[in-house]
């Protein structure tokens, strides 16, 4: 036997499979088919969790997803572990293991309980209040201490070994739920043949069908006629049945996303499964049927293990076979509590008593119940119940007050009505209205969707069904579907039950000594409500956030509605005048796994290498990630570290050559009979005059006159240029380009291609460049007559098609080599060959960078920010003084950009030649002046050059060139660096080696 | 997640295909070199930014490519209407009043 509140004859379940699982290290068997709930309730067990902040012991609310008490850990090895997990949502397996949660040093001896008692100091606000000053101890001292104490589940601290899935999808008609109305939108949706998908979060389709033991269908029991419509769906090609799916979230233009947990529920889940599947629906219409959700009465001590929604004792029983009690109470002020105790009754469970806050209930159910000899004391309220670890009894009182009764139980079902589940029309930007029912329902719809059954306000199976099964029909035929030609399911017997109450019922005060709780999860008492709205909460929005009222993982699904109606009360103001707060997703928590699915480690961003990545690697390159690039960064030798490395590497260029790989530089070849004009237009450079085979180095600018991008761009043919752009700036300047042409110049006859992927660069730099290249080029004269620096050709090398560019970022003769990339290595190869008869070296971007400042050539986006102009840089020259028209012209005139004392670009030379400045530090003109000291200008680039044999630094100063020679300071936290204020150039001012 | 209507594809692709390049129908002067310190402040840096109706730019960035106009409601974030750049701003929009 599965458990001693088993009962034989109930549920659905098949008590012969069982299995065994563990709560706490202790060992319980429990059946297929049950929730981890359903199995730990069979055993007698109501105790699993305590409560967040008050540390209270806490049992099972309800049987769903609305859960806010009864959260656990569960796990499956120690990198397995999934905390705050609903047990009344988690489907067992054999081998299950669950541990509570936020307890010590055990469930039913908790120190922290404590908190319990001292909780007149704990109440709404307190943090806010108390932990105040001082404010640093707030990070140290308060926080950590506090997080510690509070909180529930515990994240897990390894890498999470399961795999995740995502699958985007289309349809005609989605329906979301799949309760009795949701299975009658999608028959009839599905009769018409467009292509539905139906998604349920349970495991089995039926909703309330699942308790609901007054309902027949189509001449069947409604849960059978259910599994049945499930059975028809799956069989139709165009429906897509999706159990297990929770609809979390419901975006722009009916995109719904949805989780599906594919393996939670299995023993055994293998490796070739997903845990969870994201699925990204886009639906032409939706169905809504997100069912109601009970609430529980609201009076003292009403969070005791055994107090319950009534419908969940009755799923409990119905469903899984489970009795939640011997002796059962019930307090109600709606009448389904009366079908929970009718069912618990014929099962042979006693009901000590029904007490029905209302007077002189009546109806059908009232009846059945008398009939059944069910004490009912109406007009009544459960004032407070007895017991600790488990309810024991409740106590009744006249809700005007008077004599008060005591009547042992050891469970009690209550029901304050049912809330529509309006969450995914919420997040729909759909506007609820609130109805006479005192129900907020759906009322303005912002997207193409519609609400159907109890989530919009109806009550009663058939209505529903009615409903649903017309709403479907129309969505489809509104999606492009045929007339249907099904029927409408035919319902035979029915439950109807609505009304309830809203707010705080008389045992929920004085506010003194009672813990009357409205959140569950978030230890929120009516008391707090009606604190908050005394100490000038207004808005509900402001009572929520001051009480923390339905901001725990379970957004309020069962304490929303109590916690509005308190403060509107206490308000002396209508409901809809406090307003309801927003719903937003996710409807319940959604793993980090699922959301990320296989976007993470190496997936998570494209790594791009360059043709050449395997040489580097090979010959020991430490690479340095440049946005998806890996780049070489520097290769070092035996011994060395990475500064003897970066000044053999820049030694060598200078002294003979080495080879660097600038495959990453953007590369756009712009094409056509307009292309100089183009060129003209995008830079501010003249190119009209460019001669073929020749290169210049152009200026991009905006149109706010700010340097945008630069590089070397040579001319193939009058009417093409094979443009480089520096590696961040290739696609920005792509889309810059198509921008302009497309929009603003469309008139001209300019085609841009990307061929950054196509060429890869090999630079050889360097006194011996042209002694290392020249052997392996064909059709091309590399002498300096015909081929001057600044110059470009086209020809072979080691057999390939080549762009040979004669030009340096060193300063020293240079080449760049371009060559298909798939011969880039092989070519690298060669080059590298011949090199090393000349003792070349291949160098790294660091060293490409020091050499480069070297020369004072400067780096867009190093050097530059987006603020600097062409003029604050020093490079006026490179600006078209007779065009009358680029993007930028007018930017450039700007009286900002004119102004005296704009930052420019300089050189500092530190007066102790050993000081590296550090990038980024603040230069200032007086260092004894009082802080804070007025920063005149930063450091952009600093490096160690061997080849200068001292530091040295680019920066950007308040009118920079005026001060050439003056000494600048650059305070650092346990010294003051003292520096010179130089040209830009620090190596070969004269530019003589160009050509050495 | 946005469905767009490429008006150069012809058909609606999602919003992942695409890039906003900010507020429609602001040509760049043929003299820009030439206009005053407020023009070029207009046409640079001063957009609307209402609540409702905007005209804006989109780029296909993932697919054709191409820069192409729409109108959105910035309260509701539906696309109105999609059109080519190059086209005049449309005077009447489908489905909306005033």
């Amino acid at each position: 036997m599965s458990g001693a509140f088993r009962i034989g004859n109930a549920g659905r379940l098949t008590p012969a499979r069982t299995a065994r699982f563990t709560f706490d290290g202790k060992t319980y068997t429990g059946v297929e088919g049950d929730t981890l709930a359903s199995a730990l309730l069979a055993n007698g067990v109501h105790l699993v969790g305590r409560s967040f902040k008050y540390h209270r012991p806490r049992g099972f609310l309800s049987a769903g997803a609305e859960e806010p008490n009864a959260l656990v850990e569960i796990s499956r090895d120690s990198a397995r572990k999934t905390p705050n997990v609903r047990a009344t949502v988690q489907e067992l397996y054999d081998g299950l293991s669950a541990k509570s949660q936020n307890r010590w040093p055990s469930l039913s001896f908790d120190v922290g309980a404590v908190n319990d008692v001292a909780s007149p100091f704990f109440s709404a606000g307190f943090y806010y209040k108390t932990f105040m000053w001082p404010k640093s101890a707030w990070k140290n001292l308060y926080e950590p201490n506090i997080r510690s104490a509070a909180g529930l589940g515990v994240a897990p601290d390894q890498p999470d070994p399961d795999h995740y899935s995502s699958r985007f999808a289309h349809c005609d008609v989605l329906v979301l739920g799949g309760g009795a109305a949701g299975l009658a939108a999608a028959l009839a949706a599905a009769e018409t043949g467009v292509r539905v998908i139906v998604a349920d979060e349970q495991a089995e389709f039926g909703g309330a069908l699942r308790f609901e033991s007054g309902a027949r269908i189509e001449d069947q029991d409604g849960w059978a006629w259910a599994q049945d419509v499930v059975a028809r769906l799956k069989g139709m090609s165009n429906v897509r049945v999706l159990p297990r799916t929770t609809a979390f979230g419901y975006y722009a233009q009916n995109f719904v996303g949805m989780v599906e947990r594919v393996s939670d529920h299995l023993a055994d889940p293998g490796h070739d499964v997903p845990r969870e599947r994201l699925w990204q629906v886009r639906a032409k219409r939706v169905v809504l049927a997100t069912g109601a959700i009970e609430r529980h009465m609201v009076f003292a001590d009403n969070d005791r293990p055994g107090v319950m929604l009534a419908s969940a004792a009755r799923t409990y029983l119905n469903h899984y076979g489970v009795a939640v009690g011997r002796n059962v109470g019930v307090y109600t002020a709606n009448d389904s509590a009366y079908a929970a105790a009718i069912d618990l009754k014929k099962a042979g469970v006693n009901v000590a008593a029904i007490v029905d806050l209302r007077d002189n209930p009546s109806g059908s159910l009232i009846d059945q119940a008398r009939a059944a000899g069910i004490e009912i004391h109406d007009g009544r309220a459960v004032t407070r119940v007895g017991g600790k670890l488990r309810v024991s009894s409740m106590t009744v009182q006249p809700k005007n007050g008077g004599g008060e009764r005591t009547i042992a139980i050891d469970a009690l079902l209550m029901s304050a009505g049912w809330t529509p589940s309006v969450h995914l029309f919420s997040q729909s930007r759909g506007k609820v209205a609130f109805n006479d029912d005192k129900r907020f329902v759906p009322g303005t719809y912002a997207q193409d969707c519609v609400s159907v059954g109890a989530c919009n306000g109806t009550d009663g199976l058939a209505a529903s069904i009615d409903e649903a099964y017309a709403a479907g029909a129309k969505a489809a035929k509104e999606a492009g579907g045929k007339a249907t030609k099904g029927n409408k399911p035919k319902v035979d017997a029915d439950e109807i039950w609505s009304r309830g109450m809203l707010g705080s019922a008389p045992g929920a005060g004085p506010d003194t000594t009672v813990k009357a709780f409205v959140d569950f999860q978030n230890d929120v008492t009516a008391k707090d409500i009606r604190q908050a709205v005394r100490e000038g909460m207004r808005s509900i929005e402001h009572v929520k956030r001051f009480t923390t009222n339905g901001m725990a993982t379970d957004q309020g699904k069962t304490s929303n509605m109590h916690g509005l109606a308190i403060a509107a009360d206490m308000l002396g103001k209508s409901i809809p005048e406090v307003g309801l707060t927003t719903f937003r997703a996710p409807y319940t928590p959604v793993t980090f796994g699922a959301i990320i699915s296989h976007a993470r480690g190496p997936l998570f961003d494209p790594t791009r290498r360059t043709p050449m990545h395997g040489w580097a690697e090979k010959h020991g390159a430490v690479f340095e990630d440049v946005g998806q690039w890996k780049r070489a960064w520097y290769f070092p030798q035996a011994g060395e570290d990475m500064h003897a490395a970066v000044n053999r590497e820049c030694v060598a260029v200078r002294k003979t050559a080495g080879l660097f790989d600038a495959s990453t530089l953007g590369k756009i070849e712009v094409v056509g009979p307009d292309a100089a004009k183009f060129m003209e237009l995008l830079y501010t450079n003249p190119w009209e005059k460019l001669e073929v085979g020749r290169c210049r180095y152009g200026i991009m600018l905006r149109e706010d006159g700010f340097i945008y991008d630069d590089g070397v761009v040579g001319r193939l043919a009058a009417d093409r240029f094979h443009v480089t752009t520096t590696t961040g700036g290739a696609a920005r300047v792509m889309n810059h380009m198509e921008d302009y042409l497309q929009t603003e110049f469309p008139h001209l006859n300019v085609w841009l291609t990307s061929i950054s992927e196509q060429w890869a660069v090999i630079a050889v730099q360097g006194p011996k460049s042209r002694d290392i290249i020249a052997p392996l080029v064909e059709g091309i004269d590399m002498s300096d007559e015909a081929m001057p620096h600044m110059s470009v050709r086209e020809g072979k090398i080691c057999g390939v098609t080549t762009r040979l560019f004669r030009m340096s970022f060193t300063g020293d003769r240079g080449f760049e080599v371009n060559v298909p990339a798939d011969y880039g290595q092989a070519v690298w190869e060669a080059l590298w060959a011949e090199g090393r008869k000349h003792d070349a070296a291949a160098y790294g971007t660091e060293a490409m960078h020091v050499l480069r400042a070297e020369k004072g050539y400067i780096i867009v986006g190093q050097d530059t920010d987006g603020t600097v102009t062409p003029n604050d840089a020093g490079l006026d020259w490179a600006v078209g003084r007779k065009k009358t028209d680029f993007v930028g012209i007018r930017g450039l005139t700007r009286p900002d950009l004119v102004a005296k004392g704009r930052k420019q670009l300089v050189g500092l030379k530190t007066k102790d030649p050993k000081i590296v400045l550090e990038e980024g530090a603040q230069v200032v003109d007086n260092p004894n002046q009082p802080i804070p000291m007025k920063m005149i200008g930063h450091v952009t680039s600093s490096y160690w050059s061997e080849n200068c044999g001292r530091s040295i630094a680019l920066a950007l100063v308040a009118g920079g060139r005026d001060r050439m020679g003056e000494t600048l300071y650059v305070p650092m936290p346990d010294k003051v660096i003292e520096a010179e204020v130089t040209g830009m150039v620090f190596f070969d001012e004269k530019g003589e080696r160009l050509n050495g | 997640m946005l469905l767009i209507r490429c008006p150069y594809c012809e058909e609606e692709r999602p919003e992942l295909e695409f890039r906003n390049a900010g507020e429609a129908h602001i040509a760049r002067p043929t003299d820009i070199a030439a206009i005053s310190d407020d023009d070029f402040e207009k046409f640079f840096f001063i957009r609307a930014n209402p609540k409702g109706i905007i005209y804006e730019r989109w780029r296909h960035v993932h697919g054709c490519a191409r820069f192409f106009n729409a109108v959105r409601d910035t309260v509701s974030d539906k696309f109105v209407m999609t059109y080519k750049a190059g086209e005049p701003k449309p005077s009447k929009l489908p489905g909306v009043s005033k």
